[in-house]
């Protein structure tokens, strides 16, 4: 297993060997291999989709309702998205510093030196 | 300001940030504000027993669902379907509870010590002669496939007669079945995919889901046969023929049962439920030991 791959993910990209193609299902394979998906709610007040956790589930349906199981049953959210946690590319940790040190001090890019006028919504 | 960390920050935020979302906020009573008075014209007694039959459905059945709890294929679905079971569960107090307003509590009071609500003494300290439940609910609930094609049948049947009940005369259960339908669809909904796939899976979960599918379908044969006390209600506008929904239930599980690639078994002839009359199956005492031995025990427990 890489470094980057985490499972349980948290926007890491797990890289390890996919499963074998055509091999007779049994019960390690059926059991372990459904794929890892990570899971993203909109609350009620929510303006967007928020990552909430992972799961495995069979396919992208089950996921789904999977999701709505485990992660809104608590009155949580009203919308749902599921992605295979492969199917996300992300940042690596060994470019953090060229990825976002350059941000760090350009204070120039922050609207902090303007009046938000009191009517402009979700600032 | 709305924005929001993570969705349970929004949920604090809604609910005063006390933090403390995880004990159930924003839940809305199904009861408020409904007249429970039991409507002019309309015997209590049949109402409550009425009540009765439909609780006791969704109270075993929901007792054989949490026999998953920690035994389930994956925890994901350990927590699909012990949330199934608690949509039963909460059908099954308010409908416990409207066939104690009803007056059906008569003999089981007296087994009762302290004050215990009309629900929980209808539900701890009846014995298994007492239930009204169909055998469906109570019947084994075997492998995995079992569980998914009893929830299958049971969910379809209910769903039908709930949302037959959503007009009824009685208030009540009107509201009662208003809140049930959703969630019987998606119970419904997710038998039925899970039924798919087990069917259109492995030559394994093939095997087993006809299987399922063979050792359910008997079952059925008790569903459709309205008692004495449904055929007066039928009558006074407040409950559903079940003969009624037969073909709309079968529709649906031929439909679904077909398309998971499963043989369809020969539906059976219909029969008066057993289970309606109070007669069960050896396989319900040991479900309600388990579902009554601590109340029974300690009859005025709180946690």
């Amino acid at each position: 297993m890489s470094e980057t791959t985490a499972e349980g993910g948290h926007g890491a990209v797990p890289t390890g060997p996919e499963i074998p193609s055509g091999a007779e299902p049994t019960r390690a394979n059926t059991r372990r291999d459904w794929p890892l998906y990570e899971v993203f709610v909109r609350g009620k007040r929510g303006l967007n989709h928020v990552h909430v956790g992972s799961l495995h589930a069979p396919d992208d349906e089950m996921a789904v309702h999977a999701a709505r199981d485990v992660f809104t049953r608590r009155n949580e959210g009203v919308s749902i998205w599921v992605v295979q946690a492969k199917d996300i590319t992300a940042s690596s940790p060994d470019e953090k510093d060229p990825m976002f040190a350059p941000a760090g001090d350009k204070v120039y890019r922050h609207p902090t030196f303007y009046e938000i006028p009191e009517n402009v919504p979700h600032m | 300001m709305v924005h929001e960390e993570t969705v349970y920050d929004a949920l604090d935020h809604a609910h005063g940030g006390e933090g403390q979302w995880a004990f159930g906020t924003g839940f809305d009573d199904p009861l408020a504000g409904v007249d429970t008075t039991v409507p002019e014209g309309v015997d209590p007694a049949d109402l409550g027993a009425y009540c009765l039959m439909l609780g006791d459905d969704a109270l075993v059945l929901c007792q054989r669902l949490t026999e998953w709890a920690t035994r389930a294929p994956e925890l994901e679905e350990e927590v699909a379907i012990a949330n199934c079971g608690l949509d039963l569960l909460g059908q099954a107090r308010l409908l416990l509870a409207r066939a104690g307003t009803c007056g059906v509590l008569g003999r089981s009071r007296e087994h009762a010590t302290g004050s215990i609500p009309d629900e929980d003494a209808l539900a701890y300290f009846r014995d298994a002669d007492e239930f009204r439940n169909h055998h469906l609910a109570e019947a084994d609930g075997g492998d995995f496939a079992q569980t998914m094609v009893r929830l299958l049948v049971a969910s379809t049947h209910r769903l039908a007669l709930f949302a037959h009940l959503r007009t009824t005369r009685d208030p009540v259960l009107s509201a009662i079945a208003a809140k049930g339908v959703p969630e019987l669809t998606y119970h419904r909904d997710h038998a039925a995919r899970w039924v798919l796939r087990l069917g259109d899976g492995t030559p394994e979960s093939h095997r087993r889901a006809q299987a399922a599918v063979d050792a359910v379908w008997p079952l059925v044969a008790d569903l459709s046969t309205a008692t004495d006390v449904e055929r007066r209600l039928v009558e006074q506008g407040v409950a559903v023929d079940p003969a009624a929904v037969r073909d709309e239930v079968r529709d649906v599980l031929t439909m679904v049962v077909e398309r998971a690639t499963l043989t369809v078994p020969e539906w059976p002839a219909d029969r008066p439920s057993p289970g309606r009359a109070g007669e069960h199956t050896d396989e319900l005492a040991p479900l309600l030991a388990t579902l009554q031995g601590l109340a029974r025990e300690h009859p005025a427990a709180t946690w």
